[in-house]
């Protein structure tokens, strides 16, 4: 296990380094130059030679590289004598925007995007699985048809539309909810409520349809096999039939594409946060691509990477405790 | 005469056809069973052997269609509810099933699904008397280590362990009928032997009714008082298993014999029943 772990782990941090390699490359070298982004309006060569000196671009592209791996892990320098500005690890640099340091920016919005990623991941989870069950169920049915179609709806439907339609209706139409506010849940629960509601409801709608058609898939198809029989056979309750042995079997696949969504969607929901104003990484981020505010969206994107693979890992290890077949073996 | 254990009487057994008809895959079968009895059915695949125990068990694949009487000790229990059909299942009629390996839940202990067999009947058992049954019964399918072995996963186990756990399940309740179907198919030949001297062991010492269900007539010849040999549905011969082989009454059951092959057979071909079978159908032909 210790062995497993060390193994998995090291995979980790080699792939995290390969991921920045990737961003470094696409925003250092592929990139327009940063320094003429920065300089802005009064702009001279002398000004843009000084960004440069001050973000060390002038250096050869590999010392770059690791200058910003050494950032990361070691904090660095930016500048040096009087005016060096000592950025503490893990160093993601400083917005051209605003200058605030990015790995601040990122942990200030995260709480909020945290938020609407696990209230998203618990609607979905539910309306997922419980649509997917009764189309199993009641195969053929109209509860089947009813909830196939609202899954297939939830598939086809934009995310932003979906977004503004709700909107439209709920706040401005019907007056059911508040226009979405920044409060937390020890101020006002009850606002704090409503303004995550619609964000929930439109993350999950999509995700519950994709885990609706696959539950009832797996369902279906796990009732089919020869130890559901069994269990039949011993004279059990339906209920316990279908509990113990079609829902276990039938749901662990999902467990598993559950870790990887939710691992992707704590990089931060772009278009949900962005439609409804929360300020979260994912709303920090589509300000960024819009600003073209490279070490912001090159923050974020290795932090969506380092969920994913660290998502994986856990991932790998819960699969290991919810299937006995699975060993977990060093590749 | 004393009351058969089981009775089946002009069973008949169809499925929808897509064009609105019905195709039946048993039709009118008959036989009976007296406690502690035994019977062998013999057919080639398709033949609706299959489809005869699950109707017994009560566990025949949504839209079938049933007619004809079951008896179990007397009473009819065919189309029963599902509901009072569960009280029989599994407690006084148990079944073994061909694959092993697919029959047995991956995610479970084998420990557990032996207990879970012997709780679904006696509800106020508790887990720790639920175990001691389950140890209780792999030791006498003589699976060694029981009660190690008992916290050990279906894949860890051989496909012939995994038959004995099967058998095990079936007779932590101490049933008074076993179906057998086919409970020799999936495993190699010396384990075969072994499992079928388990189930003579068995019933000599239970004394439990047992249904053998085999495509093979050799299996049968040493396991069974009767044989019913089926082919499309219907039953052809139905006689003590020593005349069957003496005196085989019906041309199938005489090609059936000799596709069984024997030892004094010097030349080890093997017969096939194709040539005296010229109009079985085939699945999907009705
Ligand atoms: N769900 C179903 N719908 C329609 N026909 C079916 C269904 N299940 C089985 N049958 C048909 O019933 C017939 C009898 O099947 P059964 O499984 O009883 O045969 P068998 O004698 O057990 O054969 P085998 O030796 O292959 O196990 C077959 O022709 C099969 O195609
Ligand atoms: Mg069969």
């Amino acid at each position: 296990m210790a062995r497993y772990l060390l193994a998995r782990l090291s995979g980790v941090v080699l792939i995290l380094v390969l991921v920045c390699l990737f961003t470094f490359t696409v925003f250092f070298v592929l990139s327009p130059d940063p320094a003429v982004q920065i300089c802005g309006k009064n702009c001279n060569p002398e000004l843009i030679e000084r960004i440069r000196g001050n973000l060390g671009l002038d250096e050869p592209l590999f010392t770059q590289f690791t200058t910003f791996l050494g950032g990361l892990f070691a904090g660095r320098a930016y500048g040096t004598g009087e005016g060096a500005v000592e950025c503490a690890a893990p160093c993601l640099g400083y917005s051209f925007q605003s200058s605030q340091p990015v790995w601040e920016m990122i942990t200030e919005r995260l709480p909020v995007t945290v938020t609407v990623a696990v209230g998203a991941a618990v609607l979905w989870l539910l309306a997922g699985v419980v649509g997917g069950l009764v189309g199993a169920l009641r195969q053929g049915t109209w509860w089947d048809r009813g909830a196939m179609v609202i899954a297939l709806s939830g598939l086809s439907i934009p995310n932003y539309v979906f977004a503004l339609v709700l909107q439209y209706v709920l706040v401005v139409e019907l007056e059911w909810l508040p226009f979405p506010q920044a409060v937390t849940l020890a101020d006002d629960p009850a606002l704090w409520f409503q303004s995550y509601l619609m964000p929930w409801i439109v993350l999950a709608f999509a995700y519950a349809s994709v885990y609706a058609r696959l539950t009832r898939a797996n369902v279906i198809d796990t009732l089919e096999e020869n130890f559901v029989r069994t269990a039949r056979a011993k004279g059990l309750p339906r209920g316990q039939v279908i509990r113990r042995h079609a829902l276990r079997p039938a749901l662990t696949p999902v467990a598993t594409i559950f870790g990887m969504d939710f691992a992707g969607l704590l990089g931060g929901a772009l278009i949900t946060e962005k439609v409804f104003g929360i300020n979260g990484v994912g709303k920090m981020t589509a300000d960024a691509i819009g600003r073209n505010d490279q070490p912001v969206i090159m923050g974020v994107t290795l932090l969506a990477a380092a969920f994913v693979v660290v998502g994986n890992v856990v991932v790998d290890l819960v699969y290991t405790a919810l299937d006995p077949r699975v060993r977990l073996t060093v590749a | 005469m004393t009351t058969p254990l089981l009775e089946v009487q002009d069973l008949t057994i169809a499925f929808p056809t897509p064009g609105g008809g019905s195709a039946e895959v048993v039709s009118e079968l008959g036989f009976a069973l007296p406690p502690g009895g035994s019977l062998g059915i013999v057919g080639e695949s398709g033949s609706g052997k299959s489809m005869t125990s699950l109707a017994v068990m009560g566990l025949l694949p949504k839209g079938a269609r049933l007619a004809g009487r079951i008896r179990l000790a007397g009473e009819d229990i065919a189309g029963l509810p599902d509901r009072r059909m569960r009280a029989i299942r599994g407690d006084r009629i148990a079944m073994v099933f061909q694959d092993p390996l697919s029959s047995l839940n991956p995610y479970y202990a084998v420990g557990f699904q032996i207990e879970e067999a012997y709780r679904a009947h006696r509800p106020r058992a508790t887990r720790r008397e639920a175990r001691r049954v389950a140890v209780e019964a792999m030791e006498r399918v003589h699976i060694p280590d029981a009660a190690r072995r008992a916290g050990h996963y279906p894949h860890q186990f051989s496909g012939g362990m995994r038959q004995r756990v099967m058998i095990a399940i079936a007779l932590s309740t101490e049933p008074d009928l076993l179906i057998a179907d086919e409970p020799t198919t999936a495993l190699d030949v010396t384990v075969q032997a072994q499992i079928l001297a388990l189930l003579r062991e068995i019933r000599r010492d239970t004394g439990t009714g047992l249904v053998l269900i085999t495509h093979d007539l050799a299996v049968v010849s040493e396991m069974v008082d009767d044989v019913v040999v089926m082919r499309a549905g219907r039953c052809v011969e139905h006689a003590p298993v020593a005349r069957l082989f003496s005196d085989p009454q019906h041309a199938y059951t005489r090609a059936l014999l000799d596709a069984v092959p024997r030892l004094d057979d010097e030349v080890g071909e093997l017969r096939t029943v194709r040539a005296a079978a010229p109009d079985t159908p085939r699945e999907g032909e009705r």
